[in-house]
């Protein structure tokens, strides 16, 4: 069963589910990271939440039109419809009143989702509400979809997917300086709204598999996730598509082979997996990558700091450093330095000696703010250079024979 | 209206809501000031999983182990976006973002996936509470407020959140002077000698606490609303700190009490039969005072000053 779902092999709806829900998890990926990029990832938030009146207003409007009431494209359109007021009233709230946009987020987003329970209150009591079913715009579900829904998922995953990819160029130039792609001819607020239309058009399409109160994470886990692995955008976004991708393939998947698997959630959990293993194994940013350096720290300090003790003849305490230097042969276990002990001990003082000397030399300040007490300066300076220095260090000079 | 049900079926639902609202929006004040409102969006989140894992572990549905389950996944949630924000550097809102989602999905896949069918927890019941439910059967009419014997069979959550409230309102008044200076000149503080981040702290634990209470009783979206709406919309109001708390609560109580009694009355006397969901309606009125309030404040401008001064 589960390799089933996986090979696509569920039939005809739960495929086309799949592959709408991993389309969908790819244009979201990829939208998400312009919008986290520009620092306004939980906007995604209140656009999310403010889609939940619109389904119901939508759903009343057609019902009192005489038609079925839960025609997906029509739900699909209230939702839009009421996500846009949101966005135009958080911006409106920012702009024009002393608000930061987090209050005004938290105040639309509370106040559209309490205004849309109230009208799913009185949904639930008419007559063709008893199995509207709208409470599954709230978490999402797959389970039971038509043919006719599952293929506007897919088609609409797709068409944001293409719509994000065509746009991703201003996209970026507007994350990343605002300033210049302003003063470059763009139109920024224009670019501006269209990010925050395709994060709707995501947002609404998702409605239906992820459910409102998830859909964020979409948006914002993905890209998250894909800035651990690189500081190229176009990288960024690639790789958070692609997150966002197998995401949904994954989620989606995954409730489909057993009953009472809750699509959003799985979807979410899916993406969030994909996150720790960033968090946890990026090779430049990750905690496994942090851990080895700090261990390669302060393995550099003690041997260092070793070396500077056995120079000046200081007795050694450390367990650690007298570990290390009695692993590679510098010190004896009586704690009486061997040859080579001694040879790289005179060493590492004369570099301290030369540094504390390339200091006082103005000509040398840029090379001087290099100096972390564990760069050997042989790495920084040439030859010519260290002679220039070993001119001025406090020791003979000039001595006959 | 205030007939002989008034008293059994709609003031232990009215006292219960505005305490609850009153008990969100102080706090709610500090945390809109530090732009960190959206703290409270996250933690109705994640106290989802919280109850989840504590009805889990302890197979019931006790006020304790919701109350110390939903606390511990506060808890949790904000220690992970402090650890997120730091080792990836990734800016708050995202980091933020992340863990509020994951948590809220991981709450409902264990929902989903543990027999929870004898017991009243689901999803709804978590966003939107059940204020319409707390009624005070023992309570016939005014005079049983002033009855010993029947104010002992008062629904639970009053009293809980009574004391959520006064612990709320200790906090702020004790902690004023440095709650105050740090919000509004952190660098200062820093140099007088405060500890900002013990303060920060704090603020969030308090806001978790007086979320985790009033979730039980009235559901996530009056704990969300009522973190943000009330103070924002006092924020307009005046430019005195002082001034803005009393504002803030005048706002919660008026949003809870009008809410609730559109809810319950509304529907009726526009010749509906059914009520609408309590929870829903006081966090719209409360989203329509800070209208009222975007529009006409004497001080929404961003400068601050009333206009025409």
């Amino acid at each position: 069963m589960l390799l089933d779902a996986f090979t696509l092999g569920l039939g005809y709806n739960a495929t086309l589910v799949t592959l709408g829900s991993a389309l969908l998890g790819g244009a979201a990926g990829v939208c998400g990271t312009f919008l986290f990029l520009r620092k306004r990832a939980l906007v995604s938030d209140a656009i999310s939440h403010a889609t939940l009146p619109g389904v119901a207003l939508a759903f009343l409007v057609m019902v009192a039109l005489g038609g079925d009431g839960r025609n997906l494209i029509g739900l699909m359109a209230g939702s839009a419809l009421s996500a846009v007021l949101g966005l135009w009233l958080v911006q409106k709230l920012t702009r024009h009143t002393r608000l930061a946009e987090d209050a005004a987020i938290g105040a639309i987003l509370s106040v559209f989702f309490g205004f849309g329970i109230v009208l799913l209150t009185v949904i639930q009591t008419m007559e063709a509400g008893k199995q509207a079913g709208l409470e599954s715009f709230l978490l999402g579900a797959t389970a039971g979809m038509l043919k006719s829904e599952a293929l506007t998922i897919a088609i609409g995953g797709a068409m944001s997917l293409l719509a994000v990819l065509l746009l991703r160029r201003p996209m970026t130039m507007v994350a990343f300086d605002p300033e210049y792609a302003s003063a470059t001819g763009m139109n920024v607020s224009r670019i501006d709204m269209l990010t925050m239309m395709l994060v709707m058009a995501v947002t609404v399409v998702g409605l239906k598999i992820v459910g409102l109160i998830l859909i964020v994470a979409l948006l914002i886990i993905p890209p998250v996730a894909a800035r651990f692995w690189s500081d190229n955008s176009d990288t960024v976004a690639l790789l958070s598509g692609a997150i966002g991708a197998v995401a949904g393939y994954t989620g989606a998947a995954l409730s489909a082979s057993a009953p009472s698997m809750p699509t959003g959630a799985l979807i979410v959990l899916s993406a969030a997996l994909l996150f720790t293993f960033s968090l946890i194994l990026s090779p430049r940013r990750g905690l496994v990558a942090a851990a080895l350096r700090q261990l390669k720290y302060r393995d550099q300090v003690h041997m260092r700091q070793g070396l500077l003790a056995i120079a000046l003849q200081q007795p050694i305490y450390e367990r650690l450093t007298l570990n290390m230097l009695g692993k590679q042969g510098l010190l004896r276990a009586d704690g009486v330095p061997t040859d080579l002990g001694r040879a790289r001990a005179a060493k590492a003082l004369l570099d301290e000696e030369r540094w504390r000397a390339l200091r006082t030399l103005p000509q040398f300040e840029a090379a001087a703010a290099r100096y972390d007490g564990l760069t050997d300066l042989e790495q920084i300076l040439t030859p010519d250079q260290l002679t220039e220095i070993d001119a001025h260090l406090n020791r003979p000079h000039g001595v006959p024979a | 209206m205030f007939g002989a049900e008034f008293v059994p079926l709609s003031l232990p639902p009215l006292v219960i809501g505005s305490l609850a609202a009153v008990a969100c929006a102080l706090p709610g004040n500090f945390l809109v000031l530090r732009r960190q409102a959206l703290i409270g969006d996250a933690i109705s989140h994640v106290v989802l999983p919280g109850i989840v894992l504590a009805f889990l572990v302890t197979g019931s549905l006790g006020t304790w182990p919701m109350m110390i389950g939903a606390a511990a996944a506060a808890l949790v949630a904000v220690a992970l976006i402090e650890a997120i924000r730091r080792i990836g550097g990734i800016e708050p809102g995202a980091a933020m973002g992340v863990v509020f989602t994951t948590l809220f999905a991981a709450g409902v896949l264990l929902l989903e996936r543990s027999d929870t069918s004898s017991v009243h927890l689901d999803v709804e019941h978590a966003l939107m509470g059940s204020l319409e439910s707390l009624i005070w059967l023992d309570g016939t009419g005014w005079g049983s407020l002033f009855d010993p014997e029947a104010l002992a069979y008062l629904p639970p959550e009053l009293p809980r959140l009574a004391i959520t409230l006064t612990i709320v309102a200790l906090l702020t008044a004790i902690f004023w002077r440095p709650l105050k200076i740090s919000t509004f000149d952190p660098g200062f503080a820093q140099v007088i000698g405060l500890p900002t981040t013990l303060i920060g702290l704090g603020l969030v634990s308090t806001a978790a606490m007086a979320a985790v209470a009033a979730f039980d009783a009235v559901g996530s979206i009056i704990v969300i609303a009522m973190f943000i709406c009330p103070p924002a919309a006092a924020r307009l109001m005046t430019n005195r700190l002082e001034i803005q708390i009393l504002w803030s609560v005048l706002f919660a109580v008026l949003s809870a009490t009008t809410g609730y009694i559109l809810a319950g009355y509304g529907p009726l006397w526009l010749g509906a039969d059914n009520t609408v969901s309590a929870a829903g309606m006081i966090a719209t009125v409360a989203g329509l005072i800070l209208g009222l309030a975007a529009l006409f404040g004497p001080c929404r401008n961003r400068a601050g000053a009333p206009l025409g001064a």
